[in-house]
């Protein structure tokens, strides 16, 4: 099989089959991460612009590392410099980039299907590095990524994501993916937090935390958005800590070998409690790691890149 | 000058005529109804074939002008009305400024006299600015000429204003539309809640914050035994609120627009922003409802809420795109897809666009008995058509009907006897 999608706008688009092309692309280029000399030269060449109208570290970080270490040159564009302040529509903001021909950009913005509409008015290739509360698939794969580097495989496993599910992007990519893949998916969280008709996206929906992580395999702990919060949601991250938090406690009810995620940036204490997300079940670091080797993948494959062989 | 209408199907539901008759006009009024009319000196208009029923009536229409002409204007809004079959349209408040002064109800209405293709009925503001702080010159306006308050599209919040602004109005004969939301249940909603718009991750506009808000304005009606009209209700609760408040005698009377019984929130899906507006479209339940509604009476008028905005505005990501699509031209076909859904009849659907919306804004027209305005349409309830969104007549293309095959169309227009539009 060969896959060359023209852009990358989200995991609900993409079949299985696909998918794990993506990841067995992806072990084939986190082999180079660990080289002495961290750079092929695949996409010598191609310009690649991360166009992010949103604060981002992680995400913005990797994918630029992804495209230096394919030799791709890179540029980063954040909205606090870019036109958009002076009024300048997102079509136009868009269009003036491609007038300068870069292969690729990778965009992240606060608008759900701000992506969908970028692709639809392009010619470059689009990757979506999280629209609005839509979807987020960079995330989602190199999560699936991960949990299949710990379980080598993801049917059967059961996986609970639990938090901020309402303003969350790697939600709905992370349903998608694990779904397609043959994964039990829980979503949990207080009611307030979870909109309506996820149960339609393929997951059971929890209200219990301790009820949503019995007997599981995985756990991906939303962050709470403190800076989307609207003041209606929960009364206080200290109530929040103390019925939706992982801690010590309650994780024993998952499987012994549970693994624990986290898209990051943590907020230690509320989500997460420290003893956890620096305990033996952790793979937050890995997911990291892993995120540079998809996102390689990605812009390998959009830029029409042939199956790779292993070496 | 008199024109003699021949071989047509007329429908007067005000009158319940509805049959094969001709129809005299003489000086702009209507001189005779009956079957072998003749009138040697009159123009004869052939009307086989076609139904010929009084103008069409539409109470909820933006027209945007003073102010906003980019979008649409005065001419273009009633040449657009005159296109769909509609000889008399209710303008909504929200213009730049805002109809909040007699000047200003004065300049539209003499604006539409002198180059309108359709009569305008201006609706002014219930409070000044559309502020929600001090009660508009009511008194005034209505005699200015004016036939409602409404503050469409902000909801009056307080309910002490909205208590007084029932019964100052009411003081001088005029019924408050209500744009009925709870604009914090709204907060930053941009379509339905409810399963697709979680797909999509769009912020959603929960069904009670209509319900909640129709029945907040309901019981204020009834409370200072006012009239209320409730613009275009979109849910199944509050059809269902409107129903029990009628049969308990409360003065409250309705309107849906044809994108609430033809669309649900589906539509949206691909992030198609000419599928936003607010209400927004809602659930097939709701949509069932608010057919059952005026199947069973519960709805009073079918109104366009006709939103025209400009290219621009709806060419941009989903939650900053505006509120709204054009609706003049669609009112027709859409509304006899009801009658060949078997939801309605046809003497139904014309007195759901003629008396009935008439009877609600207080206007002398929608009914063709002898003396009254020559107001009439010449409809083909079957005419195939593709609606093609760049052919409208609005200045404003926001359709989500583009590419549609639609069935039925007016063949002609007449504004008091002068021929306003052909097809």
């Amino acid at each position: 099989m060969n896959f060359n999608p023209k852009h990358i706008l989200g995991i609900k688009d993409l079949s299985a089959a696909e998918i794990h092309f993506i990841l067995d692309s992806a072990a084939s280029f986190k082999e180079i991460n660990s080289r002495q000399i961290k750079k092929v030269p695949t996409l010598r060449g191609k310009t690649i612009v991360n166009l992010f109208f949103e604060a981002s570290t992680r995400t913005r970080t990797s994918f630029e590392i992804a495209g230096k270490r394919l030799s791709a040159d890179t540029i980063n564009i954040s909205a606090s410099s870019s036109s958009v302040v002076k009024g300048e529509t997102l079509e136009d903001t868009a269009k003036n980039i491609e007038a300068m021909h870069p292969d690729i950009i990778v965009m992240r913005h606060s608008a759900s299907g701000a992506c969908d509409y970028l692709a639809q008015r392009l010619k470059c290739s689009v990757i979506n590095a999280g629209d609005g509360t839509h979807e987020h698939p960079s995330q989602a794969l190199l999560d699936v990524f991960t949990i299949r580097q710990h379980k080598e495989k993801i049917e059967g496993l059961t996986v609970t994501i639990a938090g901020d599910v309402t303003h969350s992007r790697v939600v709905r990519s992370n349903i998608y993916c694990l779904t397609k893949l043959g994964a039990k998916v829980r979503v949990a969280g207080p009611r307030t937090m979870l909109p309506p008709g996820l149960e339609k996206l393929g997951c059971e929906v929890y209200t219990d935390l301790r009820e949503a992580i019995r007997d599981v395999d995985c756990i991906m702990m939303l962050r709470i958005q403190r800076e989307r919060q609207g003041k209606t949601l929960i009364p206080s991250l200290r109530e929040y800590a103390r019925f939706y938090g992982l801690n010590p406690e309650n994780i024993k009810l998952a499987k012994p070998d549970v693994i624990v995620l986290h898209p990051g940036p943590m907020n230690r204490g509320v989500e997460i409690s420290s003893q956890v997300a620096d305990g033996p079940h952790n793979v937050i670091l890995d997911q990291v790691e892993n995120g540079v080797a998809v996102r390689m993948a990605l812009l390998y494959l959009v830029s029409g890149g042939e199956p790779l062989q292993q070496n | 000058m008199k024109i003699l209408v021949i071989n047509g199907h007329l429908i007067d539901p005000k009158n319940n005529i509805d049959g094969q008759s001709d129809l005299l006009i003489d000086q702009g009024r209507v001189a005779a109804v009956g079957t072998g009319l003749n009138a040697d000196d009159a123009e004869i208009i052939d009307a086989a074939g076609l139904l010929v029923t009084p103008g069409l009536i539409d109470i909820h229409v933006h027209l945007r002008d003073p102010g906003l002409e980019y979008k649409e204007d005065i001419i273009s809004g009633t040449r657009a009305a005159a296109a769909g079959g509609v000889t008399s349209l209710a303008c909504m408040p929200n213009t730049k400024p805002v109809i909040d002064s007699a000047p200003i109800v004065e300049y539209i209405i003499n604006k539409a006299r002198r180059h309108g293709s359709a009569n305008v009925y201006p609706v002014a503001a219930i409070s000044q600015a559309m502020k929600g702080d001090v009660l508009s010159e009511m008194g005034e306006l209505k005699a200015a000429g004016c036939v409602a308050f409404s503050d469409d599209g902000v909801p009056v919040v307080s309910g002490e204003l909205m208590r007084r602004a029932f019964e100052y109005a009411d003081t001088f004969g005029a019924p408050i539309i209500s744009h009925a939301e709870d604009l914090s249940l709204v907060g930053e909603g941009c379509m339905n809640e409810g399963e697709v718009a979680t797909e999509l991750g769009l912020k959603g506009i929960p069904w009670v914050a209509e319900d909640a808000a129709t029945a907040r304005d309901i019981m204020l009606a009834e409370f200072t035994n006012s009239r209320l009209h409730v613009a275009h209700v979109s849910t199944r609760g509050s059809v269902e609120l409107i129903r029990q408040a009628k049969a308990r005698g409360v003065k409250v009377t309705c309107e849906a627009t044809p994108h609430h019984f033809t669309l649900t929130d589906e539509a949206v899906r691909g992030y198609n922003t000419n599928a936003k507006m607010n209400p927004p479209l809602r659930r097939q339940a709701d949509v069932d409802a608010v057919r059952v509604g005026l199947a069973d009476g519960t709805i009073d008028a079918i109104a366009t809420d006709h939103a025209p905005h400009h290219y621009d505005e709806k060419n941009v990501e989903f939650a900053v795109a505006l509120n709204g699509i054009v609706g003049l031209e669609t009112l027709l076909p859409l509304t006899m897809n009801l009658v060949r859904d078997g939801i309605i009849s046809r003497q139904q659907a014309i007195a759901l666009m003629t008396c009935q919306p008439a009877a609600i804004i207080g206007i002398d027209r929608g009914s063709l008995e002898v003396g009254a305005a020559a107001d009439i349409t010449l409809i083909d309830p079957e005419l195939e058509w593709t609606l093609v969104a760049n052919e409208l007549k609005s200045k404003s293309k926001n359709t989500p009907f583009g590419g549609w095959t639609m069935r039925g169309a007016a063949i002609r227009t007449l504004l008091a006897g002068r021929t306003v539009y052909q097809r």
